[in-house]
């Protein structure tokens, strides 16, 4: 019973992370109808801007530890989302409105792209990031085991809730929420009453990057590693999560990410390591099999 | 849209402000990535500054940015842009498409001559070939029937394992492994593609981008039977009609330059390999360019342009599906075992996304739908990397900018000679349902 606690708070933990990132996924996917391969790139990017500011800033004397955190933060996010809008500006905004695989591909480019940038500028080998954040909360003990919470993963599910009821309150009631739907729903009768479409779709690559920033930021401290080649894995299971909750609904992305943290937390635990990653992928399968659209999502119509 | 004649003056402030913008833009990106960089220190890491480039770097796009946008004002003032301007590229991919018999023949015949000039031409040759062979199978799945399949490298991979382990365990010949790689693939894609057909679009993407994912991993891991990481090697080469390409026969048997009384040559075994995949590959085309006159192939394409009118006439769309999926993958695991014998090595690195990716983006980069497209996006894809082996480390860089050039210039793909017949506007527009999405013959 404890192990299986602990298995559930290490879960949580990283479907967090995951549902972060998906709902980038998501909301991109509302928007224009695309799969951003490149998200997952995003995201490791923002892991390796982490650990650079986190380095200057500790080599310029910014030491007490929440403000360094909160720093780090606004930092990463601030230039991650530099890099979600030029992704956008340079390789998707040009192909709207043609075929719907050609975005796809110039993604794919974009990610090579990236990937390959990544491992020039910073080197191929393995970042670590001394821990930053030690210790934790001791729930209880049964039988020798403990469980425990630690602070990083608090700040973790915190962080994450309250992303997640910040970015559905701007959805439900900001003009840049509502013009968001608006787009999500008809971008050419949005367009007609007075939508700028191009920076709506823009701000939610943003919005998209800047999420999956923090992910970023978090891993790195979760974790303590780094390499150029962490985008594709995460973003893959980021996608997974979207699509297993229902791609374009947000709190699907973030049920997704949970689940998908869950099945891989308790796969480690209780069956073999090494298969976890065809577990996800065998449950979205199933799950896709009896609910066509995901978990949460909407039953689309076909019109004819 | 026609944009309007701009009479007016170039507007300084206004170039300023874009160049501004862009160089704002290009510094934010470069300082923490191409400024700093993490350097390892003993033990720990700590970081190097390198403002210098960054500084550089923006002054250069900021400049170019104003000429750019000079140069895309004058541009204007001077004519008119169409709306669809009749490039050199759109008239050449015309010119192949209604010419493309005696293309092909003229391709044909130069393919055969390929060996005439040196070993390593033959060897990149072979390269393209094994992945036209592959383009144009997945050309059937995305191009014909319009579903997007993102794993297609695991029946690639099904089929090259399909080899190593019946050649090494049970002594097949390479010869009785094809068309059981064929058929195992082919098996594979429809037990895979039973109970996922009937998701759309983007769901079916993401479920064969997961199985191309369990079908790497449960080779990377399932270690007892595929050799897991360390792959399966010894895997026998192909032989000319059982004579061996070998310096020395096993007793009883000829060598193929003992037979033909030839000086024993290891070009040869390179040569055969390249005339084989060419004639696989030839037969793959001829295949599919019948199977399109034939009933299903255009039921294949009906379903991709409208799955309900299909239904309504009497096409059972599930049938349609699993057999354009079977015949893709039958392609791409005939292709598998010739890799695999051509190489003599496999592992499960060779199947992995980047694979996938790079057979979609030539059927993509083709122009879906199209053969020819398929061959010269092979051609790009194939030799791209390989000249740009003189960058170095800049090689794939160079790469997924080039994937995304191309896709900006030529958005229907490289040979996509027909445009969509009913257009609303450049930009936003967005065509009901697929009539946009397809206009290839």
């Amino acid at each position: 019973m404890a192990y299986f606690l602990q298995q559930l708070i290490n879960g949580i933990t990283l479907g967090a992370i995951y549902g972060l990132i998906a709902i980038g996924y998501t909301m991109v996917y509302g928007i224009v109808r695309m799969i951003n391969f490149a998200h997952g790139e995003i995201y490791m990017v923002a892991a390796f801007i982490s650990i650079i500011s986190y380095m200057v800033l500790t080599s310029i004397g910014v030491l007490a530890l929440p403000l360094q955190l909160a720093a780090v933060l606004v930092l990463v996010v601030a230039f991650t989302s530099v890099y979600g809008w030029s992704v956008e500006r340079i390789a998707y905004r040009p192909l709207r409105g043609s075929t719907k695989l050609a975005p796809l591909i110039s993604a794919i480019g974009m990610s090579i792209f990236l990937q390959n940038f990544v491992q020039i500028t910073q080197g191929a080998r393995v970042r670590p990031m001394q821990a930053v954040l030690r210790g934790g909360i001791t729930l209880f003990e049964h039988n020798g085991f403990a469980v425990q919470i630690s602070w990083l993963q608090i700040i973790i599910i915190v962080l994450t809730a309250v992303l997640m009821a910040v970015f559905s309150a701007i959805i439900a009631a900001t003009p840049l929420g509502r013009a968001q739907r608006a787009c999500e729903q008809d971008r050419d009768m949005a367009a007609l009453l007075g939508v700028n479409v191009d920076r709506t779709i823009s701000m939610t690559f943003v919005m998209g990057a800047a999420l999956a920033a923090v992910a970023g930021v978090m891993v790195t401290m979760y974790y303590g590693v780094v390499d150029f080649f962490i985008g594709f894995l995460a973003g893959m299971k980021a996608f997974t999560a979207a699509v297993l909750g229902g791609i374009g609904s947000l709190p699907g992305a973030m049920l997704g990410g949970v689940l998908i943290g869950l099945i891989e937390a308790f796969w480690s635990a209780y069956f073999n390591i090494q298969y976890k990653d065809v577990a996800v992928f065998g449950i979205l399968v199933i799950v896709l099999i009896f609910r066509p659209t995901g978990l949460l999502g909407r039953k689309e119509l076909e019109k004819v | 849209m026609a944009s309007e004649i701009r009479t007016d003056r170039i507007s300084i402030p206004a170039l300023a402000r874009e160049a501004i913008f862009t160089a704002a833009v290009v510094l934010a990106l470069a300082v923490p990535l191409i400024g700093i960089q993490i350097i390892d220190v003993g033990g720990g890491i700590s970081y190097v500054t390198h403002f210098d480039r960054v500084a550089y770097g923006t002054v250069a796009v900021f400049l170019g940015r104003l000429a750019l946008g000079s140069f895309i004002r004058l541009h204007q003032q001077r004519r008119i842009r169409t709306d669809d301007p009749a490039g050199w590229m759109t008239r050449l991919g015309t010119i192949i498409s209604t010419h493309a018999k005696p293309i092909g023949i003229a391709g044909i015949c130069l393919a055969i001559l390929l060996p005439f000039s040196n070993n390593y031409y033959v060897d990149l040759g072979t390269t393209v070939l094994i992945y036209i062979m592959l383009g144009w199978g997945l050309n059937v799945v995305v191009g014909l029937a319009g579903l997007l399949d993102l794993g297609y490298v695991a029946f690639y991979g099904v089929g090259a394992y399909t080899v190593g382990l019946l050649a090494t365990n049970f002594g097949f010949s390479f010869w009785t492994c094809v068309p059981l790689a064929g058929l195992f693939a082919a098996t594979f894609g429809i037990v895979l593609g039973f109970p996922v057909l009937r998701l759309r679009g983007d769901y079916l993407a993401i479920v064969t981008l997961g199985f191309g994912e369990i079908i790497r991993i449960v080779l990377l891991n399932w270690a007892s039977v595929t050799g897991g990481p360390n792959g399966i090697g010894g895997i026998p080469r192909p032989s000319f009609f059982g004579l061996p390409f070998a310096r020395t026969a096993p007793p009883g048997q000829m060598t193929f330059a003992q037979f033909f009384h030839l000086d024993y040559s290891p070009e040869h075994r390179i040569v055969f390999q390249y005339y084989l995949i060419l004639a696989l590959a030839l037969i793959t085309n001829l295949f599919i360019s019948r199977l399109r006159k034939l009933p299903i192939g255009r039921a294949w394409e009906a379903l991709r342009e409208d799955e309900v009118a299909c239904r309504a006439v009497g096409i059972n769309p599930t049938s349609i599906k699993l057999s354009a999926f079977a015949i893709g993958a039958m392609f791409a695991g005939i292709a598998g075992s010739f890799f695999a014998a051509r190489q003599g090595f496999i592992s499960p690195e060779s199947f992995n996304f980047t694979e996938s990716a790079t057979i979609l983006a030539i059927v993509v980069l083709g122009g879906m739908g199209s053969q020819m497209g398929v061959v010269l996006a092979a051609l790009v894809m194939v030799v791209l990397p390989e000249l740009g082996r003189s960058f170095a480390e800049y090689r794939m860089l160079l790469f997924g900018a080039a994937m995304i050039g191309i896709m900006l210039w030529r958005p229907g793909g490289l040979l996509r000679h027909r445009i969509p017949s009913i257009r609303l506007h450049r930009g936003t527009a967005e065509l009901p349902g697929k009539i946009a999405e397809e206009a290839a013959p």
